[in-house]
């Protein structure tokens, strides 16, 4: 049977999801993040159905799925960036170190500033390249110049930017490559000194030299800040993360540690997946 | 075509459904997309013949108009002899009563020609002699036509031109004629009796107004304290009292700028000017009544090229006489830039600060969008409904409510509570604010998703974001819009009409006296001087090459607005605009 008659089939019969398969890597330092029972809707059609991960402090956890499956849209509730969608409703409960993310009393603002965020396609802002790093600072109100100047050189070391632009600060940051914009968006969200990283498809519009410097930096950032990362590309996944949770049609079908995943997955639809055979 | 071929029984069924289904490989010409590339062209000619067209005309007319022109003399059949600058050449059909005026000859060349003649209008100036400065001549009637030299044409400050000889003047009281008056003399004496105009002009202009001003604060000083106290009142005496002492200075300084006048005044009567029209008859005039004269056929390039910089100079700097057709227009131009500037200023905030309502933080839905439409049907209202929606409810409303909490003791002459200048700008900000709400909207509805978010995920609330990332972004947009707005604005006239522009102001909205800028008062504007000179004037002849010159003017304006606002935008671009992200 040709794959494109399978997929007709499951069409026709709404598939039986069974419960996700845990065998996740616990981190020495405990539990960041907790997705408890998380469910969500656009409109009237579910986009995520119970998903339930822990999020272990100062690892890299991985979101794969075929497209579609909901890990940008998890990784968007993360932040509560979904909140510009209309018609969006959630259920469940995500909690950052036993602190409620969703809630009427949640202040949305300075959650945020707990989570940094790197999007897709580089995005820095039309400003200087320094500017561009503390602009986390000044929605603060930072004015100190010493202490801008400190973060500056700070968050650009971290992303390993540093002596590549250190003369040219107060040029555009448009000026920048592809792979150097997406740095300075590591920078400038790091600058604002998170716990957590989210990540959603970084190094997609990137070359392969620029991909490379963005795993690097993911290894040298683990550790000191935890990072979640949605990834289409699975050797990245492998190569990045200690955890991976792997999505499909807005389940988690399996959560576990990464090579433990890679190699010996225990669901069916997680081994049809990372072998290969749809996506 | 594969459910053909299963149910098709044979190949020849299958050759037929494929030649059926075989596309063609030519491609016709609609296709090919000519014809609506001449169409496009075409239509783009069109706009741009009109345009050029239109300018070319503007160009011509506005800048030939101040170029001297030679004088001819013509020699009437009858006899007579006229000066004047030839204008223009029509043919044209000569009454009846005409032809049977002439003799046999001439009827017979105009019968031979169809009936038409040829015809000359000349200008001849000298108002004050004929009651006319304009006359047709037909070529049948010209026996001779010469250019002598020696003809002086006159600009005097009232009357219009003057063309004939200067035949003699007087300075203090004898009298100079003959060879005695040469070139150097007259200049001289000219010179000397300008200066001496201008320092009349001062004292009753400047130093006698200034006193004037004060004495009219005085009065309502007083009536403000009546107001204030009640009549009899001792708070009421003392302020009178004070009003008083201080009117009787004002009165002796009065005195003495008078009697200064006074004497310049009779200097200026010793000092006259005897003008003799080429027919002999003579005219006295003050000497200083004589803007600038000049021998129009003895100048030559250098001659004609500083009579035509010192017009224009005179145009762009000076106050207009003669009922606006000559003289300048300073006051225009100085009125048209600050109601467009004041204009700018009220309608920028405005616009924009609705547009980001209804952008970013209205929830859009049904009401928006009634409102969206509302704003683009605004658009389309006649602007002369906005004028008298600008009197109505600006001037006499809001203005009458501020007359009477602030300024109660210059009632019942208004203040605020007639046409000025800010309700003029208020009025055009009304207009043109449609045009900055769509810009700014489509402006900010260009900012990239990604910037907003970028913003949002460092923790920016939404303030932060539009005032940091959003506006900046959108800010060449904005200035787009608000381009469009000053071009609009500064060309209206129709609403103006009715809530501040007049024909001849004062006194400009801006002087030395506290607070400095009067925006109550009313102002002259450029597109209604256009309106005035070509159209309300006696003299519809001589408007009408003021006409060319005051549009080529606005236009020049409008233009350098357009140029320094755009000049702003390209810079903002530049600035803001690097990324396709």
């Amino acid at each position: 049977m040709s794959v494109t008659a399978a997929a007709a089939v499951e069409k026709s019969a709404p598939p039986v999801f069974l419960p996700p398969v845990y065998h996740d890597r616990q981190s020495a330092s405990g539990v960041q993040l907790e997705i408890k029972d998380f469910c969500l809707w656009y409109g009237q059609s579910q986009a995520l159905h119970d998903i339930n991960i822990n999020v272990q402090k100062g690892m890299v956890t991985a979101l794969i799925g075929p497209s579609g499956c909901g890990k940008s849209t998890l990784l968007r509730s993360l932040n509560r960036m979904n909140d510009l969608i209309d018609n969006l409703r959630t259920t469940g409960q995500v909690t950052l170190e036993g602190e409620p993310l969703f809630g009427n009393k949640v202040d949305v603002i300075a959650l945020r500033k707990r989570m940094g965020m790197v999007f897709q396609k580089p995005n820095p802002f039309p400003m200087t390249i320094a500017e561009n790093v503390v602009y986390p600072l000044k929605v603060d109100g930072v004015t100190d110049k010493a202490l801008l100047q400190e973060a500056v050189e700070k968050s650009l070391r971290g992303a390993a930017l540093w002596d590549e632009v250190k003369d040219r600060l107060n040029q555009s940051a448009l000026g920048l490559s592809g792979g150097q914009q997406q740095r300075l968006c590591i920078a400038r969200a790091i600058a604002g000194n998170p716990d957590v990283l989210l990540m959603d498809e970084p190094c997609s519009a990137l070359d392969p030299i620029a991909t490379l410097k963005i795993e690097e930096l993911i290894d040298e950032l683990k550790g000191n800040y935890t990072i979640v990362i949605v990834t289409h590309n699975m050797q990245q996944a492998g190569r990045v993360s200690d955890n991976t949770a792997f999505m499909y049609l807005g389940h988690l079908i399996e959560y576990g540690a990464t090579d433990v995943l890679f190699t010996t997955p225990k669901a069916a639809k997680t081994e049809e997946y990372i072998t290969g055979r749809f996506g | 075509m594969a459910d053909v071929a299963q149910s098709g029984s044979g190949t020849t069924d299958l050759a037929e459904a494929q030649t059926t289904f075989r596309r063609s490989h030519g491609s016709d010409l609609a296709a090919r997309g000519e014809p609506f590339l001449w169409g496009m062209g075409g239509a783009l000619a069109f706009g741009m013949t009109m345009i050029v067209g239109f300018v070319a005309m503007v160009l011509y007319f506005g800048l030939t108009t101040f170029w001297p022109k030679p004088i001819e003399v013509v020699t009437l059949m009858d006899g007579k002899v006229i000066a004047g600058e030839p204008l223009r050449q029509e043919r044209y059909r000569p009454t009846a009563d005409q032809l049977a005026a002439e003799n046999e000859t001439v009827r017979q060349a105009i019968a031979a020609d169809l009936g038409f003649a040829t015809r000359t209008l000349y200008h001849l100036g000298n108002y004050d002699f004929y009651g006319d400065d304009f006359r047709w001549v037909p070529d049948f009637q010209a026996k001779q036509t010469e250019r002598p030299a020696g003809l002086v044409l006159v600009e005097r400050q009232e009357w219009g031109a003057f063309i004939g000889h200067i035949s003699a003047i007087t300075v203090k009281g004898s009298k100079i004629e003959g060879d005695a008056l040469t070139p150097e003399v007259l200049a001289a004496a000219h010179v000397e009796a300008r200066a001496r105009r201008e320092r009349l002009h001062d004292i009753e202009n400047g130093r006698i107004a200034d006193v004037n001003h004060e004495m009219e604060a005085l009065r309502l000083q007083a009536r403000r304290a009546v107001l204030d106290y009640g009549t009899g009142t001792p708070g009421q005496i003392a302020a009178q009292a004070e009003v008083d002492r201080r009117t009787a200075e004002l009165q002796a300084g009065y005195t003495t700028l008078a009697a200064e006048a006074q004497i310049i005044k009779a200097e200026e009567a010793a000092n006259t000017v005897t003008f003799r029209e080429i027919g002999g008859a003579t005219k006295v005039y003050p000497l200083s009544a004589i803007v600038r004269y000049f021998e129009s056929n003895d100048l030559g390039l250098g001659g004609s090229l500083a009579v035509y910089g010192a017009r224009w100079w005179e145009y762009l700097t000076a106050e207009p006489r003669e009922a606006n057709t000559e003289g300048g227009v300073a006051p225009a131009i100085f009125g048209t830039v600050v109601m467009t500037l004041v204009m700018s200023l009220l309608v920028a905030p405005f616009g924009v600060i609705t547009a980001l309502y209804l952008r970013e933080y209205a929830k859009q839905g049904r009401i928006v969008s009634i409102v969206r439409i509302s704003v683009n049907n605004l658009a389309g209202v006649p602007s002369i409904v906005y004028g008298v929606f600008g009197l109505g409810f600006f001037a006499y409303i809001l203005g009458g409510s501020i007359d009477a909490l602030f300024f109660p003791e210059r009632l019942p002459s208004p203040t605020f509570g007639t046409g000025g200048l800010l309700w003029s700008a208020l009025t055009l900000a009304l207009l043109t604010v449609p045009v900055v709400i769509v810009a700014t909207e489509e402006a900010l509805s260009a900012v990239p998703r990604s910037m907003r978010e970028g913003s949002l995920a460092c923790g920016a609330s939404k303030w932060q974001t539009i005032r940091y990332i959003v506006l900046p972004r959108a800010a060449p947009g904005i200035m787009t819009g608000l381009i469009l707005a000053m071009a609009r604005g500064a060309g209206e006239v129709a609403p103006l009409m009715l809530v501040g522009v007049v024909k001849l102001a004062p006194q400009l909205p801006f002087d030395l006296n506290w607070p400095f800028a009067h925006l109550e008062r009313s102002f002259m504007h450029l597109g209604f001087h256009i309106f005035d000179v070509g159209f309300q004037s006696r003299n519809s002849e001589a408007g009408r090459p003021m006409v060319f010159v005051t549009t080529l003017v606005l236009i020049v304006i409008v233009l350098l607005l357009n140029v320094s606002a755009i000049a702003i935008r390209n810079r903002l671009k530049r600035r803001f605009q690097g990324s396709q992200f």
